[in-house]
């Protein structure tokens, strides 16, 4: 066990257990900050990988914007302080039956893939991956198309969020 | 140090909290709050196969930038959504929203 | 190497030294060593947070035509230690229905928000936390820690005074990310990096030269987010008594109050590293680091100053015409100013730095004349639609 490993199931765990209590929480402003924890997490997951720029990005999309939204949302739509009703539905066995299904069964074909317990290679020095990320989305060999068109998707999101939220009086 | 398995089982775990989240859940922002752990988990998938494959290939990052964008265009119209129909039915229990259901 | 050119390398490697040779393993004694480092600079950070206490109230004072503390000790010094002493015995109270853990996690939050944004600033050229290569973008992602922080504090108070003031500040910081991270995309434009030390070991001219408007839009925005006057709605004393932190009281109060403080202090760091040349000072800075820690310090202080002096100056505005303000004149200048100045940039980078100098001012000059003549063309069509247009023509004879 090095070091880099034990921080990583430290890491893990709590990254699955604030996922568990999104899942679960009955408060949904609790469930919200709950999925601040569990995007803390896969952030720190990210610095692990040595991706620092997702790591920074995830905190300022995920933490910044979109948890935030969330928490307006939960607190837009509560009709009353406490919630009413049982937080899950009549199904929800099915859902969890399924779930584990899912996780057994993307284990088990995951075993017997050759590549699996891959461990990586050493980063070249000077090697900046910021730098080659900046490349590869500008670059018209790179991925430039899909960048333009994931800009066109959030404006087109943007317009349509207001037009649906707007309070037509 | 770390083997890849590592990081595609806590993805998988993390999916699958997620996907149980978006079943099981009675409220729409709740089963919101899934489909973001979901799309994490894949997110946890793509940086760790840029980083265990080829590093100069950097396609993983980018499809985990690519899957920011939509992310945070799926939050923005379907909360937008959730409090428009909150506004008009006034719940956000998604199985109280049965019109088309006969 | 002595102790005078790089004194943390010195200290570190001196104190790795005594703990290996107390038997400790090699990476926990970097570790150790590495937290003492963090230990200590939050240390230093406190009592410089102790004595902006001070200079806030004398300040402020002399604006008001006062003289501010002046009992304790030589020019009320020790006035904050006892301010400390008294935030310290008051009552810590909870209010009924507050949701305890939350309620309790935030003020931690928002003080750890702006300790954590020191990481990445370089008191020296071989003085700072870590060197990250987006050191820019983490000056935003702090900036999101603090707004959870702040509706955090805001929910969990149960009280509805506080939300509003929660969801206020929070609208504002939102939305003032946006110009701050344009005119954080500027200084990267120019000197190739997002590295703090990389933007201030480019900056033979001072980045205010090259673009004054984007220092301008910075500090604004940096106001905004700071929840400072004229924006501070969320305070709003005449409407909302004081906002998200009106339940809090004793030292969680105090963790906001010094937070705010340290917040703007750090934030007159900032602009002096994007704009001002940071550490450096004339080839002073290759002197000494020490030297190079007072000349950074000494203008964060300016820019507090700066920051100081807006809030004393000018008045509250509306949360609307703020709002307005962000979306329809400072977000879209930003922009802008970020297009323009990377055109300029791909034009004239081989030209000669005088060339250079003057085409990014230039462009600087135009951008803002053009976009205060469309203002005032805006803001005429708006006057004359709820006026009317004798009155308007009436006015002008």
């Amino acid at each position: 066990m090095t070091g880099t490993q034990i921080f990583f199931l430290i890491v893990g765990a709590a990254t699955l257990f604030s996922g568990l209590m999104v899942v679960t929480t009955r408060n949904l402003i609790h469930a919200a900050l709950w999925l601040v924890a569990t995007l803390f997490g896969v952030a720190m997951i990210y610095a692990i990988l040595d991706a620092g720029f997702l790591a920074v990005v995830q905190v300022v999309v995920y933490i910044g914007a979109i948890a935030i939204l969330f928490i307006f949302a939960v607190m837009l739509t509560r009709r009353q302080a406490a919630e009413t009703g049982p937080s899950v539905n009549a199904n929800w066995w099915a859902g969890a039956f399924t779930a584990v299904v899912t996780f057994a069964g993307l284990t088990f074909m995951l075993k017997s893939w050759s590549g699996f317990s891959k461990q990586a290679a050493a980063i070249p020095s000077g090697f900046d991956a910021v730098n080659q990320l900046g490349n590869a989305l500008t670059s018209p060999t790179g991925y430039v198309l899909p960048f333009e068109v994931a800009s066109v998707l959030l404006l087109a999101a943007l317009v349509g969020a207001v037009y649906l939220a707007f309070n037509k009086k | 140090m770390i083997p890849l398995s590592w990081y595609l089982i806590l993805a998988a775990a993390l999916f699958s909290i997620g996907l149980f989240g978006v079943l099981a859940r009675r409220n729409a922002v709740a089963i919101l709050l899934g489909v973001e752990l979901m799309l994490n988990a894949v997110n946890i998938n793509l940086v760790s196969f840029w980083r265990y494959g080829d590093i100069s290939l950097m396609a993983g990052q980018v499809f985990a930038i690519i899957v920011f964008a939509v992310a945070a265009a799926e939050v923005a119209v379907g909360l937008a959504l959730v409090i428009s129909v909150y506004r008009r039915r006034n719940t956000v229990v998604a199985e109280d929203l049965d019109l088309l259901k006969w | 190497m002595n102790f005078w050119n790089d004194p943390l390398k010195v200290a570190a490697d001196w104190l790795t030294g005594i703990f290996t040779g107390w038997g400790m393993d090699a990476v926990a004694a970097n570790v150790l060593v590495a937290f003492l480092g963090v230990l200590m600079l939050i240390t230093i950070l406190m009592v410089i947070d102790i004595f902006l206490v001070w200079i806030e109230r004398k300040v402020v004072a002399r604006f008001q035509d006062r003289i501010g503390p002046n009992r304790l000790g030589p020019f009320g010094l020790i006035q904050p230690f006892a301010d400390i002493i008294k935030l310290m015995i008051k009552e810590d109270t909870t209010p009924d229905g507050a949701d305890k853990v939350v309620y309790n996690v935030a003020p931690l939050l928002s003080m750890m928000s702006v300790l954590i944004l020191w990481a990445v600033v370089p008191l020296a050229p071989v003085m700072l936390g870590v060197d990250l290569n987006i050191g820019a973008l983490f000056i935003i992602a702090a900036g999101s820690i603090g707004t959870l922080s702040i509706i955090m504090a805001g929910w969990s108070s149960n009280n509805k005074f506080s939300v509003i003031g929660a969801f206020r500040q929070v609208a504002v910081m939102v939305s003032f990310e946006i110009p701050m991270l344009a005119t954080l995309l500027i200084p990267t434009i120019f000197s190739g990096s997002m590295g703090m030390n990389a933007i201030i070991q480019s900056q033979d001219i001072w980045f205010i030269f090259l673009s004054p408007l984007a220092a301008l839009i910075f500090l604004i925005a940096a106001i905004a987010e700071l929840g400072r006057a004229p924006f501070d709605l969320a305070e709003g004393e005449s409407e909302l008594v004081s906002g998200y932190n009106i339940e809090y009281s004793g030292m969680k109060f105090g963790m906001f109050y010094a937070g705010e403080l340290l917040h703007a202090f750090t934030f007159g760091g900032f602009w002096a590293i994007m704009f001002f040349g940071g550490y450096r000072f004339l080839g002073l800075e290759k002197v000494s680091p020490f030297l190079a820690i007072a000349i950074i310090l000494f203008k964060a202080l300016i820019g507090y100053w700066v920051i100081m002096w807006v809030k004393y100056t000018v008045m509250r505005i509306r949360i609307d015409q703020m709002l307005a303000f962000n979306w329809k004149f400072l977000t879209p200048v930003a922009f802008v100013l970020v297009m323009v100045t990377a055109l300029m940039n791909a034009l004239l980078r081989g030209a000669d730095s005088w060339l250079y100098i003057t085409g990014m001012i230039l462009s600087n000059i135009i951008v803002a004349w053009v976009s205060l003549e469309v203002v005032r063309s805006v803001s005429r069509k708006e006057r004359e639609r709820v006026e009317g247009v004798t009155q308007i023509a009436e006015a002008h004879h």
